[in-house]
């Protein structure tokens, strides 16, 4: 009936285990009971669930990835306290057993369900409207992604309590990841919540992709595409081209599990090194689908509050595309130990560090930029400065590694651990920060705190130094990654810094809550009637913040890059509002809600939900259910309306008195 | 005055954090004792330092660049429009070919020369000793094929003379490392890999996988012998002493059986072609590739017979 699911899977015996699901139960049952309390389930339903407004996905996404967050934090210094503990004998407090899941769970819950969501979620706020449109290509689908990347996460967090996680690290090597060698439920978590998270981001990638080049406004040619649009394009061509290699290869890796073929094991001809080029294949492209977009919000942040247009424009876009070509053949450098040859890895390692080019150029353009602007210093640019500094450093450890060479010693060590971090951190997470404060007004008509903002960066720039560069040198004496326990005590000392470091991080996280707490409260200090809180350079910031759910009332018309800054300087810097009086508004054709994303999405969860644990009749329930919700879509006729003229000019005639009164 | 109380507590953290930094100069890796991990040494510092040509000018303008055009500095020019040079653009393409274009000819001979499956080029006239490293759960299993003996997470070999590793793995994938002599190469069921290493001098080294494998991995670790060689000729005769024997049919299976934290094993004899048999296992279902015993012993492993192929 159950399939392999018994009582037993829930781990009652695990304290650590029943306290996290103690808390969430209660913070989760607060939420709930204030919901109902306030009778907002309707309003949830209507506005959030099943909306398909671009802006409110994104807010969506940014959303669950700062709840995750805190969970992937939480794995975090789990293991920095383990590490600061268990040496010379001492078992610490986690055994391997758990310790595995935990470093698993880290790195599958900061990539897929926190750097991803961010970066699509920034991406969902705002492409559309830095190209003038209304809305996405396909504004269901864009619902449908968002509801299957949550059940992605719903999969990881059930596998907390229910069951058990992969304990094989984040891209679950095969055979490890085998039915041979992991016979429990973990992988099988593993696998379904990322493919079906994964499908959601494939969806995204040809969304955005479409929505980019289709719906551009008037005379938005390509080379006048705010760059942030640009990085955002080419990360969706990456999407496009490297998530369907991820879903081959975890459906390759459940054949194998599940109806035990031999694709990945180690006899009956299955092939190890096929997966691990296949994973990476994937893998690789994918460090920079999140770190482009972050490159396109550090130049953003650094043009509007240095008062300059960005140095080098074409340069940047030149770039950017280059980086997304190189990202597809580098993959091997992930594994030169495995003896593929001198001259693979050569070619590999020199194909990798021509990435450094293109880079660098980049961060050179955003010095000049800098250089003879007005810089002010708000947070989004101290997280940009913290960036350009920290990623480079980074960037250097990452040519070192691509040395083969060089990598012969450095592979598979904590040297790895503080590189990926040292421009994951420095740079996807900065990025997102920066963003997360950059464009928060435009998404909530105020303005986040700047103090508890700045507190945030310190502590976050500060906590990575301290957390990561003691691994460095700690790499230096052959310490590798994934160690439960080790036996050189001379390595704790730097361990226990590495540990004071997370905390330094924990405070930074506690700044940003704290952050938003204080801002919410002071909202109507804070607020931003004009809808262009920094003195914007582009379409986004030419509407009302939040921005009305059809964005434009009439699709702007593009003369130049940065065209509403140089609207702004015909008229002494001053944004000119038309008055809605003298202006004729039509009718906005616009997509209706739905319900068949959320409810996709919960089917998914059954369905996923069932094959981890063999149970087939749900397994049916699930894709039945799918499939039913699909096609009652497809076949709804009642999919769109058109918004009346005179609503329109309620809306914009409210925007236009707010601003009037305040000036 | 309070401007300097900070000051003097930063000198203090850095000045206690400084017995850290300096312990990176006597490790494993930035001390080897063998002509391999040497080289890498030189490599790493090599590369190092030709990346700061651009790394320490890109911090220094950001710092300078922000301190000078902030927004308070009015004497600081404001040029709100200007957005293109193509002196600076050429110049920011220009520098970094050029230290890419070094590096990639240093990637291209270091390759070569640090190819792990490469025999070593040393100053010894004796042939290098051959060490089958075998990667179970969770411990090395190691076959001296020419002398005929084995071992479980313990090997000792004579200083200066060259020692050829055939690796490979009877579970999961591992990583075969002893950091202070250099490389490290994967051990994969099925697939014969080369490690050559030298030791310098004499010592005991920590070996290990670095390549997380499953619950027992963190206690996969060995240590490494580099002996005189009588020494080595007495150690051989020790473990030719014990009363254990190892076959691939009998014992091998029993510890290939996952387990953790093994202590050191001497087996004084094991049985003809332990180690062809090991990768055979995993060659089940496949054909052509023939029994390993009738392929030469495989004695140029995989590569040579992948070429063959081809």
């Amino acid at each position: 009936m159950f399939g392999k699911l018994t009582l037993d899977a829930i781990p009652f015996h695990e304290p650590i285990i029943m306290v996290t699901v103690a808390i969430i139960a209660i913070v989760g049952a607060g939420v709930v009971g204030w919901i109902t309390l306030n009778k907002k389930w309707g309003y949830l339903w209507r506005e959030w669930i099943t909306s398909i407004d671009h802006k409110r996905l994104g807010i969506m996404y940014f959303l669950v990835a700062l709840v995750m967050l805190i969970r992937g934090f939480a794995d975090a210094i789990m293991m920095r306290t383990q590490q600061a503990m268990a040496a010379g004998g001492a078992e610490g407090y986690l055994p391997p057993e758990h310790y595995d899941q935990i470093f698993t769970a880290h790195g599958v819950i900061m990539i897929f369900f926190v750097a991803m969501p961010m970066v699509i979620g920034l991406m969902n706020l705002l492409v559309p409207l830095q190209i003038g449109a209304r809305d996405v290509a396909f504004p269901f689908m864009n619902n449908l992604s968002f509801w299957l990347f949550a059940a992605g996460v719903v999969l990881v967090n059930v596998s907390l309590f229910v069951g058990e996680f992969a304990k094989t690290g984040w891209l679950a090597y095969a055979p490890l990841s085998g039915a041979k060698y992991s016979p429990g439920v973990g992988v099988d978590y593993w696998i379904w919540a990322l493919q079906i998270s994964g499908i959601g981001t494939t969806l995204t990638g040809i969304n955005f992709f479409v929505t980019i080049m289709k719906m551009r406004t008037k005379g938005m040619t390509l080379f006048r595409m705010p760059i942030f649009t640009w990085t955002c394009l080419v990360t969706n061509v990456l999407i496009i081209a490297a998530f369907p290699i991820l879903t081959a290869t975890i459906a390759l890796l459940t054949l194998d599990r599940y109806l035990d073929f031999h694709f990945f094991t180690n006899d009956m001809g299955g092939n190890l090194m096929m997966y691990v080029n296949l994973i990476w294949a994937w893998g690789h492209p994918e460090v920079y689908i999140l770190i482009l977009p972050a490159f396109g919000v550090f130049s953003e942040v650094i043009s509007t509050f240095s008062k300059k247009p960005l140095f080098g424009y074409n340069t940047m876009v030149w770039a950017t595309m280059a980086i997304g070509v190189l990202s597809f053949i580098v993959w091997l450098h992930h594994f030169f130990t495995m003896g593929a040859g001198a001259n693979v890895n050569a070619f590999f390692g020199i194909m990798t560090m021509i990435i450094a080019i293109p880079t660098g150029v980049k961060i050179f353009n955003w010095l000049f930029t800098m250089y003879r602007g007005r810089i002010e210093f708000a947070s989004p640019v101290l997280w940009t400065l913290g960036f350009i500094i920290t990623f480079t450093l980074g960037g250097m450890t990452g040519v070192m590694l691509a040395v083969p060479g060089a990598d012969f010693v450095l592979h598979n060590s904590l040297f790895v651990i503080a590189h990926f971090h040292n421009v994951i951190i420095g740079g996807v997470v900065f990025g997102m920060m920066a963003g997360y404060s950059f464009y928060f007004p435009k998404a909530f008509g105020f303005k986040l705190n700047e103090k508890w903002g700045k507190r945030s960066f310190w502590f976050w720039l500060v906590g990575f130094y301290v957390a990561f560069m003691p691994l460095y040198i700690l790499s230096f004496d052959g310490a590798v990654r994934r160690m439960q326990s080790y036996a050189n005590t001379d390595w704790q000392p730097l361990m226990i810094v590495a540990w004071f470091g997370a905390v330094l991080i924990l405070c930074g996280i506690l700044c940003t809550a704290i952050q938003l707490y204080v801002s919410i409260r002071d909202r109507n200090q804070n607020r931003d009637v004009t809808g262009d809180a920094w003195n914007g350079r582009t379409l986004e910031w030419a509407v009302a913040s939040p921005p009305p759910y059809y964005n434009f009332s009439h699709l702007p018309e593009i003369h130049s890059i940065d065209n509403y800054w140089a609207d702004k300087q015909k008229t002494q810097g001053k944004a000119q509002l038309a008055d809605p009086e003298s202006v004729e508004y039509n009718d906005i054709h616009m997509p209706h809600n739905t319900n068949a994303g959320p409810i996709m999405g919960l089917f998914s969860i059954v369905f996923g939900f069932a094959l981890v644990w063999h149970i087939w009749w749900m397994v049916g329930v699930g894709a039945i259910g799918m499939f039913a919700a699909f096609m009652a879509r497809i076949f709804s006729e009642n999919t769109d309306y058109h918004i009346p003229a005179e609503e329109v000019k309620r809306m914009e005639t409210e925007h236009y008195n707010r601003v009037k009164m305040q000036a | 005055m309070r401007e300097k109380s900070y000051l003097r507590a930063l000198g203090a953290v850095l000045l206690a954090a400084l017995p850290l930094l300096l312990s990176g100069c006597s490790s494993a890796l930035m001390d080897p004792k063998g002509q391999v991990g040497e080289e890498q040494r030189v490599l790493i510092i090599t590369a190092f330092v030709l990346m700061l040509i651009v790394v320490i000018p890109v911090i220094v303008m950001t710092l300078l660049f922000a301190y000078r055009y902030r927004e308070s500095n009015k004497d600081a020019t404001y040029k709100p429009n200007w957005a293109h040079s193509t002196a600076i653009e050429v110049v920011v393409w220009f520098i970094p070919c050029v230290i890419i274009a070094v590096l990639a000819v240093l990637t291209w001979i270091t390759s070569h020369s640090l190819d792990p499956f490469k025999p070593l080029e040393t100053d010894s006239d004796k042939p290098p000793v051959v060490i089958q490293a075998v990667s179970l759960d969770w411990k090395w299993v190691f076959i001296y094929p020419e002398q005929n003996i084995a071992t479980v997470n313990e090997i000792t070999f004579p200083a200066n003379r060259p020692v050829e590793f055939q690796i490979t793995s009877g579970t999961v994938m591992n990583a075969f490392w002893i950091p202070t002599l250099g490389s490290q190469i994967y051990a994969m069921a099925g697939m014969d890999s080369r490690l050559n290493l030298i030791a310098d001098e004499q010592g005991t080294f920590e070996g290990r996988s670095s390549n997380y494998s499953g619950a027992g991995f963190s206690e996969m670790t060995f240590k490494a012998h580099a002996v005189s060689e009588d020494d080595y000729q007495n150690w051989i005769t020790k473990v030719k002493a014990s009363d254990k024997t190892l076959s691939y049919k009998g014992n091998y299976q029993e510890l290939a059986e996952p387990s953790e934290e093994n202590p050191v094993q001497y087996f004084s004899s094991v049985s003809p072609n332990l180690y062809n048999n090991i990768l055979d296992g995993f060659r089940k279902g496949v054909e052509d590739k023939g029994e390993h015993g009738e392929v030469s012993n495989s004695e140029h492993g995989e590569r040579v017979s992948a070429e063959a192929v081809e």
